[in-house]
């Protein structure tokens, strides 16, 4: 196990690699200039070229390149060009908004997907399937923006009992930062349950019709006793996959959900760098996720062992 | 049984409290009266307001800084820092004295020292600085509060200058920022303006925090527009950025927010609705779109081809693609802000004539057009530009002209107008975009009426007669003079058409009625700004 990790976190250094070059090279190759948009729309040729060479924009890919990784080697991301604040600031100032968004939905989620799927797999074809399985639709058909807007226009104009917009931080007390997180996180998560009780309902009824169940039924074990104990355990990997999948979905796509309800997320910062084509923020942000989603995906790898005691690594 | 329960309570009481404690009465909530929660126009990316020339550090600016003159709102330069100023019987020295008592936000005293080396950063990148240096003889303090100004020759537009009021703004700044390279971004907002920005609160993409500068003295005068007593009647401003406007005028309504600078005409219905919220037309002037041609091909490098788009176009078309709504705009045919002291109708005919499509096709087969391709650029995140390039895209093909409308965004496009390939390698042909009417008021400021080819804005057009005009105007001895050299570069621009002007149109502003001292101005000022 231990090499195994090993190897694994091997492998993200040239995973990162990879995508640090892919991502210097596309940003080079993209159509914009930054130092156009810092110049403002009252400008001239000559004070977009001051402005360039000031940045070192003018320089040529492979010196830019080289700069970029042997300041990454000193552990500097590098600089905003236009905040002049450092990337990893600002990367951390967004961190607490998105895992908090992120966790907070994951509850939602979970709380309401994984007992619904297993319902709906335990009564399959019954009008308690067909109902959850609707909502499920549901789920996936309404755009989060909508569901968001419908959420506001309910809780915050009409009943007025939660903020429309804003995060505040866990640090202003608890209540503060949870009311700021329920409407985004109902809005986020109701997506990301429907997909996770589709997942759940399949696997817990591909698992129901096994042998052991049967077994179990035969023995005259309680039906809860047999869905919660021996069906769902053995249906975990699939959704457990999901669920990790879920997570890095959550930390870099969040975007619609941030822009709505005003959370100053990793999502909306990955936005804003790409379309003022601020590089550094660019290249640091998708360092960052691309580092995230291999470790998810590690530790979801890891996590099947607890689940089913023949995988071995 | 009670010793259970007492214990019970011995233990739940103080964690009962301690939860609610966290759970409801967080410290900053408890000042939220003395708070002002305004939503910006667009998100404060850089500090420095003489690296860029874009409104949101405009205003940032008029929060930290200060400025030596100011304009107000009958167009007349005031002094602001200045406490006393003379000039000489030749018109060649200028004296200035700074008011008592000002004092950058580290504690240090403004000095003369302060002062010249702003204005000498600012010249570096302003035209009217610019042309303010090709005057100056010399800058010299005479001590820490007197400074004088030396001239070359007599140069009228000196206070103008100094008292300019849209972007870039000469702030004053302390000596040891203001010798920072004019082509590179300071980052300390060290001001002696009357707020002071919380530098460490700053989450770039979602608000900035300023306070009130406690040592700020404002003058004793009335406020009006940038002049006037800077008087701050709230502790805290929160500066927040909503990029989502159906968000803002939720937060608005919702009372999370005290003021939205800028709202799309779209949710007026919706916001005039809500007793608690006023939506307003504060600025007087509004702001002017245009079509700005590229001069270095063809098409539109032929003069009879910019008459003939001008001669079809429809300002009022334009006021309501922009404004949505006739009440918020209105057409103007004049290259210098309307209802500002030099706005004219002088050449504009070809404007606010008959909208003869038939002549126009003539002028274009005259012209000698043999279908070249016409690309407009044009940016889907910003409706101003893009509900522009639309009306113009059909124009032209009511015009029978081979038009593509290229959209992209707004870093796209401001990236790609700096091409001066032909269309056919990545150039274009026509991009629109909108100035506010402080940067429109006189040739001096109004940077798009140039004609000095390489050097000018994007498009680069060049026609001496133009330039010659335009440096008659800075000659001018007096303002009867000022205005017949406006007319005169007017009416050459209605003849050359550096650009287009489409329309004059006005933002509203929105904000809930327990807010009082807001300032009528062409931009949102946040001092005498009152929340009951």
């Amino acid at each position: 196990m231990f090499s195994y990790i090993v190897r694994r976190l091997g492998a993200t250094v040239v995973v990162m690699a990879v995508v640090a070059f892919i991502v210097f090279s596309l940003l080079y190759l993209t159509p914009g200039d930054p130092a156009a948009v810092i110049a403002g729309d009252v400008a001239t040729d000559d004070d977009i070229k001051r402005i360039r060479q000031s940045l070192g924009l003018d320089q040529p890919f492979i010196v830019r390149f080289g700069t970029w990784v042997w300041s990454l080697f000193h552990g500097d991301l590098g600089i905003s060009i236009f905040t002049n604040l450092p990337v990893t600031k600002l990367i951390a100032q967004r961190v607490e908004p998105t895992i908090s968004l992120t966790i907070c939905t994951l509850i939602v989620a979970i709380i309401t997907s994984v007992p619904l799927g297993a319902i709906a797999a335990a009564r399959a074809e019954s009008k308690t399937d067909r109902a959850i399985m609707g909502f499920s639709v549901l789920g996936f058909s309404l755009p989060v923006f909508v569901l968001a807007y419908l959420l506001i226009l309910l809780f915050s104009l009409q009943l007025q009992i939660l903020p429309v917009q804003g995060y505040r931080p866990i640090a202003d007390g608890i209540w503060p930062w949870l009311k700021h997180l329920i409407l985004p996180s109902l809005a986020l998560g109701t997506v990301y349950a429907a997909l996770i009780t589709r997942i759940t309902r399949a696997s817990v009824l591909d698992v129901l019709a096994q042998d052991y169940i049967r077994t179990a039924q035969a023995k005259g074990l309680a039906e809860h006793n047999i869905l919660i104990h021996h069906a769902l355990k053995n249906a975990a990997i699939p959704i457990i996959t999901i669920i990790g999948i879920g997570i890095g979905l959550l930390i870099s796509g969040a975007v619609v959900t941030e822009t709505v309800f005003a959370i100053p997320g990793i999502g909306r910062l990955t936005v804003d760098a790409i379309l003022r084509r601020d590089y550094p923020v660019i290249q640091g942000v998708i360092l960052i996720f691309s580092a995230t989603y291999v470790i998810i995906n590690l530790l979801i790898d890891l996590s099947y062992v607890f689940f089913d005691p023949r995988i071995r690594y | 049984m009670n010793i259970v329960r007492r214990s019970f309570l011995q233990i739940a009481a103080p964690v009962g409290l301690a939860i609610s404690v966290g759970f409801f009465t967080p410290a900053a909530e408890a000042q939220a009266q003395k708070t002002l929660k305004f939503i910006a126009q667009a998100d404060l990316r850089i500090l420095d307001p003489i690296a860029t020339t874009a409104y949101i550090t405009r205003n940032h600016g008029y929060m930290v800084y200060d400025t030596l003159f100011a304009m107000d709102s009958k167009f007349e330069i005031k002094p602001q820092m200045v406490d006393k100023f003379t000039v000489s019987a030749d018109k060649k020295t200028y004296t200035f004295t700074l008011r008592d008592g000002l004092k950058f936000h580290d504690g240090a005293p403004v000095r003369s020292a302060d002062v010249i080396a702003s204005l000498d950063r600012w010249a570096k990148r302003d035209g009217l600085g610019q042309k303010l240096a090709d005057a100056t003889e010399s800058w010299s303090a005479t001590n820490d509060k007197t400074f004088v100004l030396k001239l070359k020759k007599p140069f009228a537009f000196v206070l103008d200058a100094l008292g300019k009021p849209s972007s870039n703004v000469p702030f004053i700044m302390p000596e040891r920022i203001a010798k920072t390279d004019a082509f590179t971004n300071i980052t300390d907002p060290t001001g002696s303006g009357p707020f002071k920005m919380l530098k460490d609160e700053w989450v770039p993409g979602s608000k900035v925090i300023y306070v009130k500068n406690k040592d700020y003295v404002p003058r004793k005068e009335a406020p009006s527009w940038a002049s006037g007593g800077k008087v701050v009647k709230v502790d805290r401003v929160e500066w927040l950025y909503i990029p989502d406007s159906a968000t803002a005028a939720n937060a608005i309504s919702n009372g999370e927010a005290d003021w939205w600078e800028q709202m799309p005409p779209d949710l007026i219905p919706l916001l005039a609705k809500n007793k608690s919220v006023k939506v307003d037309n504060i600025d007087p002037l509004g702001s002017m779109g245009m079509i700005r041609f590229n001069f270095l091909h063809a098409p539109f490098n032929n003069e009879k081809m910019r008459r003939a788009v001008a001669m079809v176009l429809n300002q009022q078309d334009y006021v309501l693609g922009i404004a949505g709504n006739p009440k918020n705009g209105k057409p103007c045919a004049s290259y210098f802000t309307c209802d500002t002291p030099l706005a004219s109708t002088v050449g504009s005919t070809l404007l606010t004539g008959k909208r003869d499509f038939d002549a126009a096709k003539a002028l274009i087969k005259e012209s000698g057009y043999k279908g070249e391709k016409i690309v407009i650029i044009s940016a889907t995140d910003q409706p101003i530009v893009q509900s522009q390039s639309l009306l113009t895209t059909e124009l032209l093909r009511k015009l029978g002209l081979n038009v593509e409308l290229q959209a992209g965004d707004w870093g796209t496009l401001i990236t790609r107008r700096t091409s001066k390939e032909p269309v056919d390698k990545g150039g274009w042909s026509i991009f629109h975009t909108w100035l506010v009417g402080p940067d429109l008021l006189n040739p001096a400021v109004n940077f798009a009426i140039r004609g000095n080819g390489d050097k000018a804005w994007f498009g680069w057009p060049t026609d001496p007669k133009l330039e010659s005009l335009r440096e008659a105007f800075f000659e001018a001895p007096n303002a009867a003079a000022a205005k017949k050299a406006a007319e005169a570069v007017q009416a050459r621009a209605f003849e050359f058409l550096p650009y287009v002007p489409t329309a004059q149109f006005i933002l509203p502003t929105a904000y809930r009625t327990n807010l009082s001292g807001i300032i009528v101005a062409p931009m949102a000022f946040l001092w005498n700004v009152e929340k009951k």
